[in-house]
């Protein structure tokens, strides 16, 4: 069955709403006391059971963040919010010490396998039909770290990558067994005084996934981590870190949904890249956070920073994200291209639809000599959303050589919405070779009739128009995220048209 | 029953009137030709009967095999067997044509209560059909009419109208753009699909076209009405005199 016929059933079997995602997981939860100050983060720490080096570190970060302002700049509009009203904190309620799997709560369980998600070790069996004369694909195997609410749940085969030298942990066990390594990188690529929610987030960050690929290992499987916002008031701080260490190579998916609520959530990440001489990190992100409702009500506000440091020779950092969640979305993942010839790339698929806002694009900061870097954007807006791209390409005076390509395009639909490229492009020696490319098109009346007229409905028309968009930046997704998003795309823009 | 009966049919385009009550009736196995100068009304008569948005019927109707076609969907009459070959097929950026091909034909298929069509099973389908009508392989895995030639495109509707096997085509102006060769090539991809339960309604402004595709009737149009039927010879006559004599009997 072809992709678009299916998304076509799921969106029949979706509520009112459309939301699949938007269920709640009834569960006792462990939360600090609501609201911030240094006892906020003092609690934090102790739950965590951090060391003293840790919570100096997180002191630092919300003393700087108090000194700070929220930054205006981005073109998105929402009521102030209030941080004392937030509960910073919020954990599963554990019956008992985990040991294995088998003793997570099963109402946990239960919303994984609600979501899609396997916290079981079983390789991933595609359900979906390959292309004719595409290959058939295999039995592959995908670990998973799944956070729910402050707290990772569940990491699976544990086993089989720590044969490979690999580690894969909630960032919180990072700190305790490996606090060399957290150390050595945690805050080298996005320091605790970076940007106002990067800052929060280094005070108050709850968990998050630690990956660490010893020189010249290939990661064995697909490393993933979904997230999972379930309690009222709650924000979610997750921090990640993946250092591909010299020669190696690994791939890491997230995933993140949350319960349909009428009030605003805020979630506010950081996430870390290093790869040293000769790695390779290519990083993908299905991001599905709960958009609010068709009038504007509730859904996250997702201010995240991204930020990848190619700081070995040949290093390579690649960002591929599908963006179709949140009230609003403020992000930029970004490549800082120290090495020489190091690489960065950038695929985006950003969509927004009723009164989703987003503010989305990336940095490629060129460093060294003889990098290069790769932007393609794809941007789909439609009802009363407002959907602008932002993007930074610089050359330094000593990044002779240096190369950028970008591509930015935008997709209308309807007449209410807003589509807006903002592109600064700094280039400080001559040598440098920079192309950027941007269109705006709207989804032509005739191209619909054509569809419809052999038997296609209208949404099956716009699935298939808006699909063949963002063909390029999808190709980029790992196998089963490409199907997902496919099904994602058509059902995001549901209702968008008519 | 006839397969397809205009009647009266009225038609607007914001506050002015195309179609002045024509009438058409077409019968299974016939292949009918609709000829007339620019601004007859042809393209917009094709246009109505697929439903495209934009025209707005004021009077008469419009039965397919006696139902009212102008209440149905533009895809409900496309799942009925009503085929639209267009003038200028539309580009589709990122979306093979095998891939459009498979969704189209599965919903059809669906709205009609048959089962949907796997993967496999259609790939075999649709190179079958494309190897009967000497379509190459590979413009099954470009992306629909992307970078086609007009002869090209030309032969991707006839491809689809092969592969759904509508109960009537409406094939509109399918010369436009196509050299004598391309034009044969499609001509002839048309008569292979001619039968005796299908009907085929030929809009052009050219008799040449009507050497390759041999009518069994002949409609002038003028003016948003149908001004004489005759046989085949009837184009030849047009042909040779033009339409001028006709745009005044309107």
């Amino acid at each position: 069955m072809p992709a678009v016929q299916e998304t076509v059933e799921r969106v029949r079997r979706i509520d009112v709403d459309q939301y699949r995602y938007g269920f709640e997981t009834l569960i006792e939860s462990d939360k600090a006391p609501k609201g911030l100050s240094e006892d906020t983060v003092r609690f934090i720490s102790a739950k965590k059971n951090e060391p003293a080096w840790m919570l100096e570190w997180r002191l630092e970060a919300y003393r700087r963040w108090l000194t700070m302002t929220e930054p205006t700049w981005a073109r998105v509009d929402y009521p102030k919010i209030d941080y004392q009203d937030i509960y910073y904190y919020a954990a599963p309620k554990p019956k008992k010490t985990l040991s294995s799997i088998d003793e997570i709560d099963p109402e946990i369980l239960k919303t994984y396998e609600k979501l899609g998600i396997p916290l079981r070790e079983v390789a991933i069996l595609e359900g979906v039909e390959p292309p004719p004369g595409g290959e058939q694909t295999p039995n592959r195997k995908i670990a998973v770290d799944a956070v729910f609410d402050s707290v990772s749940v569940a990491t699976t085969f544990q086993k089989e990558l720590k044969a490979a030298g690999v580690i894969f942990m909630p960032i919180s066990e990072a700190i305790r067994e490996h606090p060399d390594l957290v150390q050595k990188y945690l805050g080298t690529v996005v320091p605790t005084s970076d940007n106002y929610f990067a800052t929060l987030n280094s005070a108050v960050f709850s968990d998050g996934s630690f990956v660490y690929v010893p020189p010249g290992v290939r990661c064995p499987m697909e490393l993933s981590t979904y997230f999972r916002i379930n309690e009222r008031n709650t924000g979610q701080f997750e921090r990640t870190l993946i250092i591909a260490d010299k020669g190696s190579y690994v791939s890491y998916l997230e995933g993140c949904t949350a319960p349909q609520r009428d009030e605003n959530q805020l979630h506010a990440a950081v996430v870390e890249l290093v790869t040293l001489d000769d790695a390779e990190i290519k990083y993908s992100t299905v991001q599905n956070w709960y958009p609010g409702n068709s009038e504007g009500k509730g859904g996250i506000y997702n201010f995240v920073t991204k930020r990848g440091d190619c700081r070995g020779r040949n290093s390579k950092i690649s960002w591929t994200q599908v963006e179709t969640g949140s009230a609003i979305t403020w992000k930029y993942p970004s490549c800082i291209l120290r090495g020489d010839n190091s690489s960065g790339e950038f695929y985006s698929i950003a969509i927004s639809n009723g009164f989703q806002q987003v503010d989305s694009g990336t940095k490629m900061i060129h460093l060294g000599k003889n990098t290069s870097s790769r932007i393609i954007s794809k941007g789909i807006a439609a009802g009363k959303s407002q959907n602008t791209y932002r993007g930074l390409v610089s050359a330094h005076r000593k990044a002779t050589g240096a190369r950028n390509y970008t591509a930015c395009d935008s997709l209308l639909i309807g007449d209410k919405c807003g589509a807006h490229t903002v592109p600064y492009v700094e280039a400080k020696n001559s040598s440098a070779t920079f192309e950027h490319e941007a269109t705006t098109s709207k989804i032509s009346e005739d191209v619909l009739f054509y569809c419809i007229q052999r038997g296609l409905s209208q949404e099956e028309a716009v699935g298939l128009v808006v699909n063949g968009f963002v063909k390029d930046v999808l190709q980029q997704l790992p196998m089963e995220f490409a199907v997902e998003a496919q099904k994602l795309i058509s059902i995001s823009l549901e209702g968008s048209v008519g | 029953m006839s397969l397809l009966e205009v009647k009266d049919l009225q038609v607007r385009v914001e506050e002015r009137e195309i179609l002045h009550g024509l009438s058409l009736t077409v019968n299974p196995g016939q292949v009918h030709a609709i000829m007339g100068p620019n601004g007859s009304g042809k393209s917009t008569l094709s246009h109505v009967i697929a439903g495209k948005p934009g025209y707005e019927v004021t009077g008469g109707q419009i039965l397919f095999r006696g139902e009212d076609l102008l209440e149905m969907e533009p895809n409900e009459r496309a799942a009925k067997g009503v085929f639209l070959a267009f003038q200028y097929p539309v580009e589709i950026p990122g979306v093979t044509t095998w891939n459009f091909l498979h969704a189209a034909l599965n919903a059809q298929r669906k709205a009609r209560g048959e089962d949907e069509i796997s993967s496999p099973a259609f790939l075999k389908k649709v190179r079958e059909v494309a190897k009967s009508l000497n379509i190459p392989q590979d413009m099954l895995k470009r992306g629909v009419n992307v970078g086609f030639s007009g002869g090209e495109k030309k032969r991707n509707e006839i491809l689809q109208m092969a592969l759904f096997e509508p109960a009537v085509c409406i094939l509109d102006e399918m010369d436009s753009g196509l050299d004598i060769d391309a034009l044969r090539i499609a001509a002839d991809g048309v008569n292979a699909l001619r039968s005796p339960e299908r009907a085929m309604v030929v809009i052009t402004h050219y008799q040449r076209l009507l050497n390759y595709i041999v009518p069994d009737v002949v409609h002038v149009m003028s003016k948003g009405r149908v001004v004489k039927s005759g046989g085949k010879e009837l184009a030849l006559e047009l042909e040779e005199s033009g339409y001028a004599q006709f745009e005044d009997a309107a």
